[in-house]
């Protein structure tokens, strides 16, 4: 088992005929993620490597193709109708890539989805892996923009809101010869459609996840809210990181979300909240992965 | 992205949110006609800059105080040449202080009451929400600290907007009646449009005052916008005041970069957000004190870090560099080569740790090793800030 997706998962891409969905779209089906399909408006008809059929709308490629994950590869001021048009053809699994989208587009698009079968990861996220088995972890489902050679099946679940910080515990993981269940980024940005609470709910709830990597950073309170129902409900050992405790407060340190607003959204805060609720916080970035494996007892 | 004070009394005006008459000036025959335009009320002049704290700062030419009280046209003229293109200095402004290319007229009014008005995103809830409250004209902090029954908050529906219920529950928390409490719910509304229309983040009057002849007036007010939403906003860009920011920070800003500048001496090179905060974090885990936050985002090319290499090499401070790079996708050795490229055209004169990691980094590795330039490298992360913490101390 893993969360969200595995190797059978069908995906399709929207935005495959940009330059940076067209490349992260060969790179998943070099992976070996089923891409079933691609949406392109205007495009509808022609294929992607040859292989790929690429259709006008959502709702056609999922008519035609059965695929149930998206991947969203739109520019900023095209991704909210995108992510819409996703959830109105009934995909359950939706991964907005897209950096630079509107605070305000968000807001309007996580009110329409309340309510609604489809899950939005992201936005300004890495996307999700579930690794394969294969040589490199070829044969598992990659949606967005991971490098996936870094992966290894396995049991340890991360979540965070940086992508290259999760690339950085995922390879220490794999260092140290231990794999991964499913990575998932849920981005950068102030709003966004599934928080770390929600996903260490689905990591606590699947047999296959032993042990959790919770990455944070500074502003809001994700992370806290997260470690506090951590405390009361999850069965598995989780080790975190709080990323910014050398922000200067009010700057933007680059994601969206990134702010120190108040005293409790500051890397120390949180950091001393994780670790009351029992969360093994690791003191650098280089000891994510040590740490999760001495509150494991490996 | 922040404006002036007289930007946003255009704003104000274009959305009918009443605040007390004024005019921009930017030489002193204009700072007299505007104080002629207003001749009857009692008038201030404000030296236009982003930082607070004016009317306690100084100018660099001996010139006391960057708000006063104004009697006449001919006084507005006088200190409009005291003040214009002279440098003022506050608390927040630093020692080197803020040149100052504009002027305010504006009526100063008398004041009744002070309250507190703010429109802000709140992401717990992922809506607007209206915080009010009687207390005006201090710190909010402050009143949250001492008396938080004092301040009211109203969420606010993101797709059905402001309800009139809304703002009479407002309107109530205030104790406001009669006409005032009727021209308090126009400016709410009216403020509730220009958060939206604007894309705001934040809009925040401290303080909203009621007047003895009846008036109810923004004040003060602070604007913060959402930078994802400028691309629709043409005209607020257009209020952006280049010479208010880190010179550093617009030179970046040029080339994509996302760069802060910091107080410390060891600079750092990161693609990624969340790996530039931490690669800072490292730094001062290990003894050292970060210069900057610069993250080259997911390409890193050689023109972004050449540029980056200037910018860095810029402050003073600078006495050494950590590059770290998570090339996940990106081939480490063209990253090499870039790194290699900017070195030789900056020149290197302080000493420089890289650290790479993920696609093809035994190569990149290899070439950095092959450059002949001075380039320690590094194994993870944790070796590579020891090391650069090492090599400036």
């Amino acid at each position: 088992m893993s969360i969200l997706i595995d190797e059978n998962t069908k995906v399709l891409i929207q935005g495959i005929t940009g330059s940076f969905g067209a490349r992260h779209a060969a790179l998943s089906l070099a992976y070996g993620t089923r891409v079933v399909a691609g949406v392109t408006p205007g495009k509808g008809g022609q294929k992607f490597e040859n292989t790929v059929p690429i259709f006008n709308t959502v709702g056609q490629a999922v008519n035609e193709t059965g695929a149930t994950a998206s991947a969203i590869f739109v520019p900023p001021p095209f991704a909210a109708d995108a992510i819409l048009e996703a959830a109105d053809a009934g995909i359950e699994l939706i991964v907005c890539i897209t950096e630079g989208i509107p605070v305000m587009d968000m807001m309007r698009v996580k009110e329409a989805l309340r309510g609604s079968n489809s899950r939005l990861l992201g936005p300004n996220c890495p996307g999700i892996v579930t690794p394969g088995r294969g040589e490199k972890s070829r044969g598992g489902c990659r949606i967005g923009i991971a490098p996936g050679y870094i992966h290894k099946r396995g049991n340890v679940g991360v979540v965070s809101r940086s992508g290259t910080l999760t690339y950085e515990a995922v390879f220490q993981l794999t260092q140290l010869g231990y794999g991964q269940s499913t990575c998932v980024g849920i981005g950068g940005d102030p709003i966004n459609g599934t928080n770390h609470l929600e996903v260490l709910e689905m990591f606590n709830n699947d047999p296959e996840t032993e042990a959790i990597i919770m990455i944070g950073e500074i502003g809001g309170n994700a992370e806290v809210d997260a470690a506090r129902w951590a405390m009361k409900n999850c069965r598995k050992p989780i080790a975190g990181f709080i990323a910014g405790a050398t922000a200067p407060p009010g700057r933007r340190m680059g994601h969206a979300g990134a702010i120190v607003g108040g005293e409790e959204d500051t890397a120390q805060a949180k950091k001393r909240i994780l670790a009351e609720c029992g969360i093994a916080v690791s003191e650098t970035p280089s000891d994510m992965a040590k740490t999760l494996l001495e509150c494991w007892g490996k | 992205m922040n404006i002036h004070e007289y930007q946003a009394k255009e704003l104000f005006d274009r959305f009918q949110v009443p605040s007390p008459r004024g005019a921009v000036a930017s030489t002193p025959e204009e700072a007299a006609a505007a104080a002629r335009q207003f001749s009857g009320a009692k008038l201030v002049i404000k030296a236009q800059v982003h930082a607070g704290g004016r009317g306690k700062g100084h100018f660099k030419n001996g010139f006391q105080g960057g708000v006063h009280l104004i009697e006449s046209p001919e006084q507005a003229s006088e200190y409009a040449v005291k003040m214009l293109n002279e440098t003022l200095v506050t608390v927040q402004t630093g020692e080197s202080g803020k040149l100052v290319s504009k002027v305010m007229i504006a009526e100063a009014v008398d004041i009744t009451h002070e309250y507190y008005l703010a429109i802000l995103m709140d992401r717990a809830t992922c809506r607007p929400v209206i915080v009010v409250s009687t207390e005006g004209g201090m710190s909010i902090e402050d009143v949250a600290h001492n008396s938080p029954e004092k301040i009211v908050r109203q969420f606010v529906h993101p797709l059905l907007g402001l309800q009139a219920y809304e703002v009479r529950k407002l309107t109530a928390a205030l104790n406001l009646s009669g006409d005032i409490a009727k021209q308090f719910a126009k400016l709410l509304a009216n403020l509730y449009k220009l958060f939206i229309s604007c894309d705001c983040s934040m809009l925040e009057i401290n303080p909203l005052v009621t007047t003895p002849d009846g008036r109810v007036l923004a004040l003060d007010a602070k604007f913060g916008f959402d930078d994802n939403a400028l691309y629709r906003h043409p005209d607020i860009v257009a209020m952006r005041d280049k010479t208010e920011e880190d010179p550093r920070e617009v030179a970046a800003s040029e080339f994509d970069l996302n760069y802060i500048g910091l107080d410390g001496n060891i600079a750092c090179l990161v693609n990624g957000a969340g790996l530039a905060m931490a690669t800072m974090d490292i730094i001062k885990h290990f003894g050292g004190d970060p210069a900057n936050f610069l993250d080259v985002g997911g390409g890193a090319s050689k023109e972004q870090v050449t540029a980056a290499f200037k910018i860095i090499l810029s402050d003073p401070n600078v006495k050494g560099i950590l590059i770290n790079i998570f090339g996940g996708i990106m081939d480490c050795n063209i990253i090499a080569e870039g790194v290699i490229a900017a070195a030789k055209e900056t020149g290197l004169p302080i000493p420089l740790v890289v650290r790479l990691e993920g696609n093809n980094v035994e190569l990149g590795k290899a070439t950095l090793a092959a450059s002949g330039l001075n380039i320690v490298t590094a194994d993870d992360m944790a070796d590579g800030a020891k090391k650069i913490v090492a090599a400036v101390s």
